[in-house]
């Protein structure tokens, strides 16, 4: 693999920039490897990425049914946070924003990480009592978190409405400086370049149709492109976890909903940061090429249609329009949504499975995009040697049955209800 | 948006209605810890039919099983549940 950098650039530039190679190979399958991976999104090509890299493995196969990144990679706001409540989702995603910061360089493929800030709104006194304890937590933990006031908030956003009779008034916020955005692509292209290089097999448009057992063990899949045999497999596979790890004849404790996206036309820069509310459940940022990119809830009922419901997107349009007025002379370009895996707490689901030598990455519910590298080491070190890594030991399979959820929202094992 | 045909009020706009949980998440009276751990815990998620739990919540309130393929939309039946669905 060729080593980007300015001066290669430079040096096309005299050649017309014919230098350019395909950044990975598309390999036909093998008949054995050791670790399968079933699904090439952030995640699954992380996780290849670091077997090879941290774990010297070289027998690894990332198996794909469409094309890499195409399903959630592709397909959510892009965020990048670690401001969360509760101490194991904290050292998890800690640990990856960490990684986020040297993401470009460990990668050499740009990934345009943005630590632009993150930014949660309150709207009440009491939202604000809920912001401070949240920053408290994350300061106690060594996550940077600041309070913000009113003024400051006006200062950071000032097309947001902060007018005393506003549809949503706002009190101030909480600050998580570090957070931003980043470009999705450039992720999984990255990861896939980089454990391309390193010998894993991508394999795309090969879809996983059963798994292959032998007594209480799993020893290979068959797929539209034939069996495939493998010590360990992986299912790493977002809002389809269900649906895989059901040919295996697993029930998980996952349901899949439809999360929803939109972005509106390019425009020069007039949102700093990354608002969010979550007493609202909308957030707003803008892209780097100027577009202004909305989330908000989930659509709240079972759905594998990937695409979106225009009640729903009503909703987020509504709430965000009515935090920045100005917003509303902007016209939608392109709507989209994912499919998510909403787990029973809200916290993902790293670790083995009842099934010996599959694994299962899934759970995600609507924020897996900013996990991707702190999932793929993680799930590296799983599937590497069996065994959980410190940080994703809580986040067992059979944390629901031994009443260890990690419910940090509180509401319980009703996924159309968080 | 979908439209659902409520056994009692005829066809209507799906934002009248609110989804509650499949009719495998149901806890029976008579459940052992295990089973209500399954019950509660786990969903047989398929990708495909589902028997389904909605209901009415904007309309006549009452509740309803909805079988639905949840790829396509497509709902093949619906019929109510609670006293008035009794014999």
């Amino acid at each position: 693999m060729s080593q980007y950098s300015a001066f290669g650039l430079l040096r096309g530039a005299l050649n017309g920039q014919k230098h350019w190679q395909p950044a990975w190979r598309d390999p036909e399958p093998k008949s054995h490897y050791d670790i399968i991976i079933i699904g090439g999104g952030g995640h699954g090509l992380a996780t290849a990425y670091y077997l090879a890299k941290v774990h010297g493995l070289k027998n690894i196969a990332v198996l794909e049914k469409g094309w890499i990144g195409g399903g959630n990679t592709g397909r959510n706001t892009t965020i990048v946070r670690s401001n969360y409540r509760l101490k194991p989702l904290h050292d998890l995603f800690e640990f990856g924003l960490k990684m986020w910061e040297h993401l470009s360089d460990e990668l050499n493929y740009n990934v345009m990480f943005s630590p632009r800030g993150a930014m949660f709104l309150g709207h009440s006194d009491a939202d604000m009592t809920k912001l401070a304890e949240r920053g408290d937590a994350m300061r106690c933990d060594g996550i940077d978190a600041d309070l913000m006031t009113r003024d400051e908030v006006q200062k950071l956003e000032p097309l947001l409405d902060m007018s005393r009779d506003a549809r949503f008034p706002i009190e101030g916020g909480l600050i998580q400086r570090r957070g931003g955005t980043a470009r999705h692509d450039a992720v999984a292209w990255g990861y896939a370049r980089g454990a391309d290089s390193l010998g894993v097999d991508i394999i795309q448009k090969c879809e996983v149709t059963g798994f292959v057992r032998d007594g209480d063990a799993v020893v290979g899949v068959e797929t539209t492109r034939g069996r495939i045999n493998a010590g360990r497999i992986g299912i790493c596979v977002a809002g389809h976890s269900g649906h895989v790890a059901g040919l295996a004849g697993l029930k998980l404790p996952v349901e899949s909903q439809t999360l929803q996206a939109m972005v509106t036309e390019g425009v020069k820069p007039m949102i700093n940061s990354v608002i969010m509310s979550q007493s609202l459940h909308c957030y707003i940022s803008q892209s780097d090429k100027g577009g202004i990119v909305f989330g908000g809830d989930p659509d709240n009922w079972p759905s594998y249609a990937q695409r979106g419901n225009p009640m729903v997107m009503e909703r987020a349009v509504a709430q965000g329009l009515a935090l920045v007025p100005a917003l509303s002379r902007l016209r939608m370009v392109r709507t989209w949504s994912g499919v998510t895996d909403m787990s029973f707490d809200g916290a993902p689901i790293i670790g083995e499975t009842p099934v010996r030598n599959l694994f299962l990455n899934g759970g995600w519910c609507y924020g897996g995009f900013k996990a991707t590298p702190a999932s793929g080491w993680t799930y590296a070190h799983t599937l590497a040697t069996g065994k959980p890594h410190a940080l994703n030991a809580p986040f067992a399979l059979d944390r629901f049955e031994r009443g260890a959820t990690i419910d940090e929202t509180g509401s319980g094992p009703m996924p159309n209800s968080r | 948006m979908m439209q659902f045909t409520c056994p009692h009020c005829g066809p209507r706009d799906q934002a009248e209605f609110i989804y509650e949980r499949t009719v495998d998440a149901v806890v029976s009276l008579d459940a052992t810890p295990e089973e209500a751990m399954k019950s509660l815990f786990t969903r047989n998620n398929p990708r495909g039919v589902d028997e389904e739990i909605w209901r009415h919540t904007y309309g006549c309130r009452a509740w309803m099983v909805i079988v639905r393929n949840r790829v396509t939309n497509e709902i093949s039946a619906t019929r109510a549940v609670g006293p008035e669905a009794l014999p």
